[in-house]
């Protein structure tokens, strides 16, 4: 029998029982987003008859995949979004979206001048400027520029990992390339520890996550095929592919085929974060051997928060045993809610004050808790609670390898 | 992955049979694919409002030997009537520790009303809901009902209607929640949920509160539409105490507030007690060797599977694709049970869509002690919970909440005695 739906998403399967729109952090702050119910499925049947009935308050929508997670009927509800707002949208990205969005040649910029680019995001008079003429939220507070990239001291360092028996390769995001160093050092810290070596891919873009949000399809296109060939070519010479950012993965695994068009199936079982591949290692394959680690036994009392898209990955068992595994920590895992920054999303002035209160209860439950620190996967999440709270936020992988003796 | 016990279905059978085996010391984990039918609940459990012909039940511990009779494969059949009774009362205290408070009782019926305004028997109510212990009985006199400005999932006529046929008084009050909210803004997705949102903001709340107060004149009940209390569940007896009369909430379309924050409640406990809970997964995998399952993959997990000594299936019916309908089959698609069903497609319906549905009792096939059965054989280690299990009728006998707490138990402590 052939398909009636024409379309290339499983709207269909909604049953209109509403469940979505519960678990919606944007709909719960902004009555003006439609919602993913009525955004997602209800709309999509109209697009389909005729794309003016595309609304643009769709531009809401963070893309945090919580409805996708909550909907009982697995439709994909976050994607009907994403694709709907890349093929119908009559808005043009502007000058602020460029560049938020292409964090490679921002990245590549800044580094060379990272202190004086520091310094001048911190003043007021930039933030002024930023927020008046680009439109960027004054309040925020911007990540800082390393001066040495991530990618140059892994040059550095390329023979002393070769030296390990095995090897894999880390897409390490741009996050760590320009901001922060100092996360990937500290995966290379605990592969070597058991035994790996780590290496760059051949060649690694962007992501692209933000490029998709902002509406740059082609370049996102572009830099994802890019990053396909070079993850083939790890994968052919049987490495394994982690990472340390949940939103990089979510966006090799499932953005790429779902939103892109881009066909990743050989390679997206091999595509992981780091402490899913920690954990195969020590409790599937038992090629890790825990009891051989050194920890400095230091008593921690620390909370974690769940990334929304480590939870569509599913995957956030594997960053709690990683935690698990520190001897002598106290570890609270905070209640299932959104921070509010959804990557570019929050930056932006129309935005501000809605992902602000998006992530309230979070901010609240951290302040009332009495925590040395807050753990969280994704780097976002980590402005966002370091710059609403008075904690710091420390990746998974960093607090492991922080507690190694 | 291992645990002593993995749980696939993650609703209110699920949550219970969970919560039992994590308080006795067992780890478990749940993989639920998406949020429960729990969303829809009516604020209450019900235990047996009527027996297959049609009695009407008033002591649903009493009618067990009649349901044994007249429906000899009904899960409470199988449970027997000694177990029924414990398990009944465990039901009720596993709740109260998750911080549900219910009123009712498995010895007598209470009655409820729907939003329709519709009485019904049932056995637990949410204890915030109007319910009364005879059919339409209420002390009160003059009543106000409350409803909100452009909220369309509530119908505050139905309740006017039948409380002054009553002969109350009934002052209809409506509040406009923009103004109150401060919100500038049209709050276009006006849902139970959203509002319940706006209460949970102190602000907020005081504001309606002093509102309220001075419109209720001498009522001496007040009727709110059940959007209060997602977050917290005593914002209705702080209400109370504000206005110094009795609140209590009535019934409305989904979602349902107080299902949701029992949902919320029962994954809490189930965590606090060390469980692992997985949402947004699906069981693509089910391995068995001879009369036993010995692991399960999951979408999200891929090639780590997730390994138990027991198994308890509590994946739900139709609208939770617990079961599925093919054109001339109905399967479970996670592990390919035997299914009790009528092969004869034609008799899986009948045209009135409020006649009984033989559809409703279909469901995975078990032995005495709720152990699944495939391709005919006992399969040992995977118990059946829940609205998966066939046999019942769950609207037309009213029994559906209470066969999934019971049966959830029932697996539990089978599960622990066979530890012992």
């Amino acid at each position: 029998m052939e398909s009636i739906n024409k379309s290339d998403n499983n709207f269909e399967q909604c049953l209109k029982c509403t469940i979505c729109t519960v678990y919606c952090p944007v709909l719960a702050v902004n009555p003006q987003f439609p919602g993913p119910k009525h955004g997602g499925p209800d709309q999509e049947r109209l697009r389909l008859k005729m794309p003016s009935f595309y609304d643009e308050a769709n531009k809401y929508c963070m893309n945090c995949k919580r409805c996708e997670v909550a909907c009982p009927s697995n439709v994909r509800i976050g994607d009907i979004i994403q694709k709907a707002k890349l093929k119908y949208s009559r808005h043009r990205p502007s000058v602020r979206d460029f560049f938020l969005s292409h964090t490679d040649l921002v990245g590549t910029l800044s580094s060379p001048f990272a202190p004086l680019v520091n310094k001048a995001l911190g003043w007021n008079v930039t933030k002024q400027i930023l927020d008046g003429v680009l439109k960027v939220d004054r309040h925020r507070t911007f990540p800082k520029y390393s001066h040495e990239k991530f990618t140059s001291w892994m040059k550095k360092h390329a023979d002393e990992q070769k030296q390990y028996p095995h090897q894999l390769c880390y897409f390490h995001g741009c996050y760590v390339n320009y901001n922060f160093p100092d996360l990937g050092k500290d995966l290379v810290r605990i592969m070597n520890a058991f035994g790996y070596g780590v290496e760059l891919l051949e060649e690694e873009k962007c992501c692209g996550v933000a490029l998709i949000s902002n509406g740059f399809v082609g370049q996102a296109r572009k830099q994802a095929e890019t990053n396909l060939k070079s993850i083939r070519k790890a994968v052919s010479q049987e490495k394994a592919v982690i990472l340390t950012s949940s939103t990089c993965a979510m966006t090799l695994r499932d953005e790429y085929p779902h939103v892109l068009n881009l066909d990743n199936k050989d390679v997206r079982d091999h595509i992981e974060i780091a402490t899913r591949f920690i954990y195969r290692m020590i409790h599937e394959t038992k090629a890790f051997d825990v009891s051989k680690l050194k920890f400095r036994n230091r008593p921690l009392k620390i909370a974690y928060h769940t990334p929304c898209h480590l939870e569509k990955l599913g995957w956030e068992y594997y960053s709690l045993e990683l935690l698990r595994l520190i001897p002598n920590i106290n570890l609270t895992v905070l209640k299932p809610n959104c921070c509010g920054i959804g990557g570019t999303y929050g930056f932006k002035k129309e935005n501000y004050e809605n992902a602000q209160k998006i992530g309230a209860p979070l901010f609240k439950e951290i302040e009332e808790g009495d925590f040395d620190f807050i753990v969280s996967d994704c780097e976002t999440c980590k402005w966002q609670i370091e710059m609403s709270t008075s904690k710091k936020c420390i990746h998974p992988i960093s607090v492991f390898a922080q507690a190694l003796d | 992955m291992i645990f002593d016990t993995v749980i696939i279905g993650g609703g209110s059978s699920g949550l219970t049979c969970g919560i039992r085996l994590q308080e006795a010391g067992k780890k478990c984990v749940i993989i639920s694919s998406g949020q429960s039918a729990l969303h829809f609940s009516s604020g209450s459990f019900d235990l047996l409002n009527a027996l297959p012909d049609g009695t009407k039940v008033t002591n649903p511990i009493d009618a067990l030997k009649e349901l044994k009779a007249q429906n000899p494969k009904h899960p409470y059949t199988k449970i027997g009537e000694e177990k029924f009774a414990h398990l009944a009362q465990e039901a009720q205290r596993l709740l109260a520790d998750a911080k549900i408070q219910t009123v009712g009782s498995y010895h007598a019926n209470h009655y409820r009303l729907t939003p329709f305004a519709i009485t019904k028997p049932t056995w637990l109510t949410m204890a915030d809901y109007v319910y009364a212990e005879q059919p339409d009985t209420f002390s009160w006199k003059n009543i106000s009902i409350i409803n909100f400005t452009a909220y369309l999932d509530f119908h505050p006529n139905f309740f006017a209607d039948k409380f002054r046929r009553m002969g109350m008084s009934v002052r209809e009050i409506e509040i406009d929640l923009a103004t109150i909210a401060n919100n500038k803004n049209n709050l276009s997705e006006m849902r139970s949920t959203n509002i319940a949102r706006l209460f949970d903001n102190g602000k907020t709340f005081a504001n309606f509160a002093n509102i309220l107060k001075s419109k209720i004149e001498k009522s001496d009940a007040v009727l709110l539409p059940a959007c209060l209390g997602l977050e917290h569940a005593d914002i209705v007896d702080t209400l109370s105490n504000i206005l110094g009369v009795t609140v209590k909430l009535l019934p409305t379309f989904p979602p349902s507030v107080s299902g949701i924050r029992s949902q919320y409640l029962l994954k809490q406990r189930f965590m606090e007690l060390g469980g692992t809970y997985m949402l947004g997964d699906t069981v693509n995998k089910v391995e068995f060797e001879g009369n036993q399952v010995t692991k399960i993959y999951t979408v999200n997990h891929n090639d780590i599977p997730l390994r138990g000594e027991q198994y308890v299936l509590c994946s739900g019916s139709f609208f939770s694709q617990g079961l599925v309908a093919l054109p001339n089959d109905i399967i479970d698609p996670i592990c390919g049970l035997d299914i009790d069903y009528i092969s004869d497609r034609k008799q899986w319906f009948a045209d009135d869509t409020f006649d009984k549905q033989n559809y409703e009792s279909f469901g995975i096939k078990t032995n005495e002690h709720f152990l699944a059965i495939k391709d005919q054989k006992t399969i040992d280690n995977l118990h059946v919970c829940g609205a998966s299990l066939g046999g019942f009728n769950a609207l037309k006998d009213g029994c559906g909440g209470g066969a999934s707490l019971l049966t959830a138990l029932y697996a539990a402590e089978e599960i622990l005695g066979n530890k012992k």
